[in-house]
C-alpha cells in the first residue's frame, strides 16, 4: 500500500499527480476463502479490517452487489455520538466513539473525523429533567455529556430562533462535546484500502444470490460470478436482509425495511459550527465543509425498499427546519434522496453467530448505523473468528426477542416506525 | 402516494396512519406457547413486492384499512376494509369513486 502523507502529497504534486496506485484491487473471486463477509457497506468493510487486523484472517473476501458506497454509508447525515441512556448502548457506542477518535491514523486515510459536538435542544421542562438524566447514565459510563441553560445555547447556536414567542421556546440542550460528523465516503473508502492491504479481496459487482449448504451448514455462497465456499459467512446488509436471510430459507425476522430521506440546502458561508438536533419534533441538521446544510427527519414510517422517499416527509422536515432555524427557509434545497434502513422491533442492532451454522449476522441499524461503523466491524470480526460475542455485543443478540431482552433505548414497544 | 379509501375515496398518505404488516394473527390467550407470541409480536416477513398491510384512515373516516401495496414500487393492487367491516367495501360511499 502506497503510504499516504504530507511528503507523499508533495512528491505526487510533483509528478502532476499521475503516479498514484488505486486505493484498492480489484481481483476476481478465488473459488474458497476462510471467511465471507456478504455487504460492502461500512460494516461490512469494518469487520474485514479488523478480521485481518485483530485476528489475523486475511483469506478473507467482501462480496458487495453494487460499487462500495452505493448502500447508506454514502446516504447519511454523517453524525456520530454515543450519548445513550441504556448502559449496554452506551458501552458499544462509547467503544465506537474511541475507535473514531484513532481512526484516521489507524487506517493512514483521513475520513475527517470532526468533533463539533451534538446538541440536543430541549422545548419543555421535562424533557430537560429526562436530558440531565440522560446526561448522567453517559456520565456514570465515562462519556462527556453536558447540560446547557438557555443562555448558553444561544451563545453556541447563533442562528436558533430563541424569541419566548417561538413555536417551541428552547429552555436547553444536552452537549456531547466529543460527539460529531466524519466524511461517510472516506469511511468506506479507508476501510477498503486499509483491508486490501491487508490481503482482503474486495469485490465489487458480485450479488449474492444462494448459500450452499451441506448438512445444515452454510458453506459458502452462490453469486452473479460463480459460487465460492467458506465455512464462515457474515451478512452486514442493512436494509437488505430480510432479502438476504431468505435466500438462507430464513423467512421471518425482527426486522422492517424502511426509507430514511436526507437533504442538503445550497452552500452558504459558515454559521452552524457543530450538530443541532430539534426536540420538539424530530430533526439533525450540521454544516458540511462544503457549506451545504446537511439534515434529516424521520423515516416515511411504512415498509419500503424503493430508496426513495415521499413528499409529506419533506414538508414536515422542511417545516421543522425553518420553524428551528429561521435563516433556512430562504436556502435553496439542493438534492434530497433516500435510503433503506432495517428497522429492529426495539431499535437496536443485532451482532451475532447464527442463525444457521455458519452464519453470522450484523443488522438491525436503524438511523443510527453511521456512528457505529468502528465498533460493529470491531464487533463482528470478533464474533465469526470466536464464534462467541464480546461482551460489547453479548447483549445484541437474536434471541433476546425470545428472552424478554430487548433493548428500547426509546421505551416505544415493539413498533419500527417508532424507533 | 394516495390511497384509496373505500368510504372516502382516495386520498393523500398524510391523511392515514400506518399499522404495519397485515397479515399477522395474534395467538389465542390460551396458548401458553411463547414461540407463537414472539412470532406475533417480533417476527415479519418484511417482503420486498407485495405487502398486505394494514393502515387507519386517522385524519378521515377512521376506519381501518387492510392494503396490498407493492414495498418496492409503492402501487396499490387493492383496499378493504379491515375488523367487522371487511367484505363491506362495495357498499361504502367512496366505492368505485
Ligand atoms: C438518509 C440516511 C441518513 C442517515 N444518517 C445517519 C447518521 O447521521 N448517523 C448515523 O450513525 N447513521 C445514519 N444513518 C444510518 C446508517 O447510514 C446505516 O445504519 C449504516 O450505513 C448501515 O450499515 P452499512 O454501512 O453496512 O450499510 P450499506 O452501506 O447499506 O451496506 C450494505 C451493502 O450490502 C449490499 N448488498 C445488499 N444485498 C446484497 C447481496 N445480495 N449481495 C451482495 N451485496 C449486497 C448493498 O449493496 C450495500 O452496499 C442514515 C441512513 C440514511 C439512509
Ligand atoms: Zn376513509
Amino acid at each position: 500500500m502506497q503510504k499516504y502523507s504530507a511528503l507523499s502529497l508533495l512528491r505526487n504534486a510533483l509528478s502532476g499527480h499521475r503516479d498514484w496506485q488505486p486505493a484498492w484491487r480489484k481481483p476476481d473471486p478465488k473459488p474458497a476463502y476462510d471467511a465471507i463477509i456478504v455487504g460492502g457497506g461500512g460494516h461490512g468493510l469494518s469487520t474485514a479490517y479488523y478480521l485481518a487486523k485483530e485476528h489475523g484472517l486475511t483469506n478473507i473476501a467482501v462480496l458487495e452487489k453494487g460499487w462500495l458506497g452505493s448502500g447508506n454509508i454514502g446516504r447519511n447525515t454523517t453524525i456520530v455520538r454515543s450519548n445513550y441512556m441504556l448502559p449496554d448502548n452506551n458501552r458499544f457506542y462509547e467503544w465506537s466513539m474511541k475507535l473514531w477518535e484513532g481512526l484516521s491514523l489507524d487506517l493512514n486515510y483521513n475520513v475527517m473525523f470532526s468533533q463539533r459536538g451534538v446538541l440536543n435542544l430541549a422545548h419543555t421542562p421535562s424533557q430537560l429533567d429526562d436530558y440531565a438524566r440522560r446526561g448522567n447514565s453517559m456520565r456514570l459510563e465515562g462519556i462527556d455529556a453536558e447540560l446547557l441553560g438557555r443562555e448558553e445555547v444561544a451563545r453556541m447556536v447563533p442562528g436558533l430562533d430563541m424569541s419566548p414567542s417561538a413555536r417551541f421556546p428552547v429552555l436547553g440542550g444536552l452537549l456531547q462535546p466529543r460527539a460529531g460528523t466524519a466524511r461517510h465516503d472516506a469511511v468506506a473508502w479507508g476501510y477498503a484500502r486499509a483491508a486490501d492491504a491487508r490481503g482482503v479481496d474486495i469485490i465489487e459487482n458480485c450479488e449474492v444470490t444462494g448459500f450452499l449448504r451441506e448438512g445444515g451448514r452454510i458453506v459458502g455462497v452462490e453469486t452473479t460470478r460463480g459460487e465460492i465456499r467458506a465455512p464462515k459467512v457474515g451478512v452486514a446488509v442493512a436494509g437488505s436482509t430480510s432479502q438476504v436471510l431468505r435466500l438462507a430459507g430464513i423467512e421471518r425476522l425482527p426486522i422492517e425495511s424502511h426509507v430514511l430521506q436526507a437533504f442538503v440546502s445550497e452552500p452558504v458561508k459558515p454559521i452552524l459550527d457543530c450538530v443541532v438536533t430539534f426536540g420538539a419534533g424530530h430533526l439533525y441538521i450540521s454544516q458540511s465543509d462544503k457549506g451545504g446544510l446537511v439534515f434529516g427527519g424521520d423515516i416515511d414510517k411504512y415498509n419500503s425498499y424503493a430508496q426513495r422517499g415521499n413528499l409529506p416527509v419533506v414538508e414536515h422536515v422542511m417545516s421543522e427546519v425553518s420553524v428551528m432555524l429561521p435563516f433556512v427557509s430562504r436556502l435553496r434545497l439542493l438534492r434530497n434522496w433516500g435510503g433503506i434502513m432495517d428497522m429492529s422491533m426495539d431499535g437496536s442492532p443485532i451482532i451475532t453467530t447464527g442463525p444457521l451454522p455458519g452464519l453470522y449476522l450484523n443488522a438491525g441499524w436503524c438511523y443510527g448505523g453511521f456512528k457505529a461503523t468502528p465498533a460493529s466491524g470491531w464487533c463482528f470480526a470478533w464474533t465469526m473468528a470466536r464464534d462467541e460475542p464480546h461482551p460489547l455485543n453479548a447483549p445484541f443478540t437474536l434471541d433476546r426477542f425470545q428472552r424478554g431482552y430487548v433493548l428500547d433505548e426509546r421505551g416505544a414497544g415493539p413498533y419500527p416506525k417508532m424507533h | 402516494m394516495r390511497i384509496h379509501c373505500p368510504c372516502c375515496g382516495p386520498r393523500g398518505v398524510a391523511e392515514f396512519s400506518y399499522g404495519g404488516d397485515g397479515t399477522i394473527r395474534r395467538p389465542d390467550l390460551a396458548v401458553t406457547d411463547t414461540d407463537a407470541h414472539v412470532a406475533y409480536v417480533y417476527e415479519r416477513e418484511n417482503p420486498r413486492g407485495p405487502h398486505v398491510e394494514l393502515w387507519h384512515h386517522i385524519g378521515g373516516c377512521r376506519h381501518w384499512l387492510r392494503v396490498t401495496r407493492d414495498t418496492l414500487t409503492h402501487e396499490i393492487s387493492s383496499v378493504e376494509m379491515a375488523g367487522r367491516f371487511a367484505g363491506d367495501a362495495a357498499r361504502m360511499p367512496g366505492a368505485g369513486a
